[in-house]
């Protein structure tokens, strides 16, 4: 344990002096809160009385899983706008990771200090779950922090507590509480794979940033009316999602044994 | 303290270490020399379980290798060929990253002593990455000793030294010694390891020959005398060569160079005859071959 805690102060001691990896860790989340808040903000109370023109124009499905009966056209719009967001905020649990566990792996790599570190008693247990938690735990904590900016943001613009409830739903607390989590996870054991076999930490990145494309495309498709993001899709995704984190955590512990970490990572 | 039998080690293609069989005692520096690509930093590895050998066993400190590596771990301390430490981090925080992964108790304690002995105390919040190629290389040593290790594997611990640091370190060598810790040392330094080693090995992906570096030179090259003489001429040879424990007899300008085992008990036979024969002698050495003669024919002949 006390080794895990030693192995996470070193990776942030050296990753944070890094200017990309302090870009995607604040920056990327502002953003992503600056976006649906302004989305908000802009539509907020414009159209009123209109309410079946906008809610025909809505793809079909929409209001009945994400409005609740008593919220007008616009209002029911803007959830959801709000909620077409909720894909590319799940670029924060994925994006972080990645850049740090790309510049953590290449840079132990070109400074060569695996090997005394592999010297130590350190198990490599230790080492990799340290590393993972180097790369997820900054992630958690930047969704976390982004989805609070967004839904004090939210409170502070939505007068309407109808609205207000709407807006954050089930579906955002199942989105950044369960599936970001488990998507930051998947995200940074992709990235030291890809990682371990690169010796550019931007290589790594862009390579590992592939993981971005089905979030991506979801966000796309949402937009395009090809599907209604509803509780259960999140929930299904969710479970996907764990079944995945399951199967690559193994691989992992396949793929990374001692000395293939020393005599691979190259 | 370490014990050997049949390791292999196999990469791929790369036979890059064949059946080395080997013992060091506890308290002993071992010198491991062989060219480069020998396989002398696979063995360190195998021996410090960093990777697996692809036949054989070994004990070291008495744990079984593959099966109490966290032991072994614990036990050895290894400086390995490239410093490896995180440039963009201060000194002190390098070693306190090593410290606690090796457990030690007295983390900043052991820091300072280790820093103060090896005079990078005043320099312990720079970036390791700004220290020079010798200081880093100190660095690594120090980071090597945090836990006291009773065994150390030192690889190349003077490569790219200074004539200074070098000798530095050999001291420090030399002290650790006395505190009676094993030590298992590469070394490309053939005088560095003729001056520090208890014995040593000569290697080449097979263990060729291990012993003293006194008798190393004896079995290789024989002993070798030297007669000064005012005249020395092939009438001269002829008298000693008729000696039973002669081996071999040179002359080189007015020198006689003889091989023979025993000098202390044949030389004053050979002087007896000499004079008998009318040599005027100057004065009688010893020839001695370097430890570089001695690994130069071994490794030539392999
Ligand atoms: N990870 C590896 N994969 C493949 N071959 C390797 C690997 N490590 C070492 N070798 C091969 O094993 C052989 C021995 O290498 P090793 O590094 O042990 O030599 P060395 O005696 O330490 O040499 P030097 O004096 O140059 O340090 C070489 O032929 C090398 O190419
Ligand atoms: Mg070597």
């Amino acid at each position: 344990m006390n080794k895990i805690k030693t192995i996470i102060r070193k990776e942030w001691a050296e990753v944070f002096r890094n200017r990309m990896v302090i870009f995607t860790v604040a920056f990327l989340p502002l953003l992503m809160t600056a976006i649906p808040l302004g989305i908000i903000y802009s539509t907020r109370g414009t159209v009123s009385g209109t309410s079946n023109a906008i809610n025909n124009q809505l793809p079909s499905g929409v209001t009945q899983s994400m409005c609740p009966s008593g919220l007008s056209g616009s209002d029911c719009f803007q959830v959801f706008m709000v909620s077409e967001f909720m894909m590319l905020f799940m670029l924060v649990p994925v994006a972080i990771p990645v850049t740090i566990a790309a510049y953590s792996i290449v840079g132990e790599k070109t400074t060569r200090s695996l090997e005394p570190l592999l010297a130590t008693p350190i198990t490599t247990a230790e080492l990799l779950i340290g590393k993972c938690l180097a790369a997820v735990i900054p992630a958690i904590l930047a969704t976390y922090a982004a989805f609070g900016i967004f839904a004090l943001g939210s409170w502070m613009i939505v007068a309407n507590k109808v609205l207000l409830s709407a807006l954050l739903d089930a579906r955002w607390l199942i989105a950044i509480f369960l599936v970001g989590p488990l998507l930051a996870l998947l995200a940074v054991v992709f990235s030291l794979m890809i990682s371990s076999r690169v010796n550019d930490p931007r290589v790594a990145e862009q390579i590992s940033m592939i993981i971005i494309l089905p979030v991506l495309g979801g966000f796309f498709g949402q937009v395009a009316g090809l599907f209604v993001l509803n509780k259960q899709i999140i929930s299904i995704v969710a479970v996907v999602m764990l079944a995945l984190d399951v199967l690559m955590v193994y691989l992992a512990t396949r793929v990374f044994q001692r000395e293939q970490i020393l005599t691979r990572w190259k | 303290m370490i014990h050997a039998e049949n390791l292999t080690k196999r990469f791929k293609e790369t036979l890059a270490v064949d059946d080395l069989s080997l013992d060091v005692a506890e308290g002993e520096v071992f010198g491991f020399l062989g060219p480069n690509g020998a396989g002398k930093t696979t063995t360190v590895r195998m021996l410090a379980s960093l990777i697996a050998p692809t036949q054989g066993t070994a004990k070291v400190a008495g744990f079984i290798l593959g099966r109490q590596d966290t032991d072994i771990r614990r036990t050895v301390g290894v400086l390995t060929e490239t410093p490896g430490m995180y440039d963009n981090l201060s000194a002190e925080y390098n070693l306190r990253i090593f410290a606690e992964l090796c457990e030690v108790k007295d983390v900043p304690g052991q820091i300072e002593k280790y820093l103060k002995m090896l005079g990078l105390w005043e320099r312990r919040f720079d970036a390791a990455g700004t220290f020079s190629k010798g200081m880093k290389q100190k660095l690594a040593i120090a980071r090597a000793l945090l836990h006291e290790p009773r065994i150390l594997f030192l690889d190349e611990p003077t490569a790219g030294l200074d004539p200074e640091s070098a000798h530095l370190v050999r001291e420090f060598i030399i002290e650790l010694k006395k505190q009676g810790r094993t030590i298992f040392l590469c070394t490309h330094n053939l005088d560095e390891a003729d001056h520090l080693c208890d014995r040593v090995g000569v290697f080449k992906t097979r263990l060729l020959v291990v012993d003293t570096p006194a008798k190393l030179r004896s079995s290789v090259f024989g002993r070798k005398v030297i007669f000064h003489l005012r005249v020395a001429d092939d009438g001269m040879a002829e008298y000693v060569r008729k000696l039973a424990f002669v081996r071999d007899v040179k002359v080189v300008e007015n020198k006689l160079v003889i091989t023979l085992d025993d000098p202390e008990k044949c030389n004053p036979e050979v002087t007896r005859v000499l004079v008998a024969a009318g040599a005027d002698i100057q004065f009688v050495g010893e020839l001695r071959h370097s430890l570089e003669d001695v690994y130069l024919q071994l490794v030539k002949s392999a």
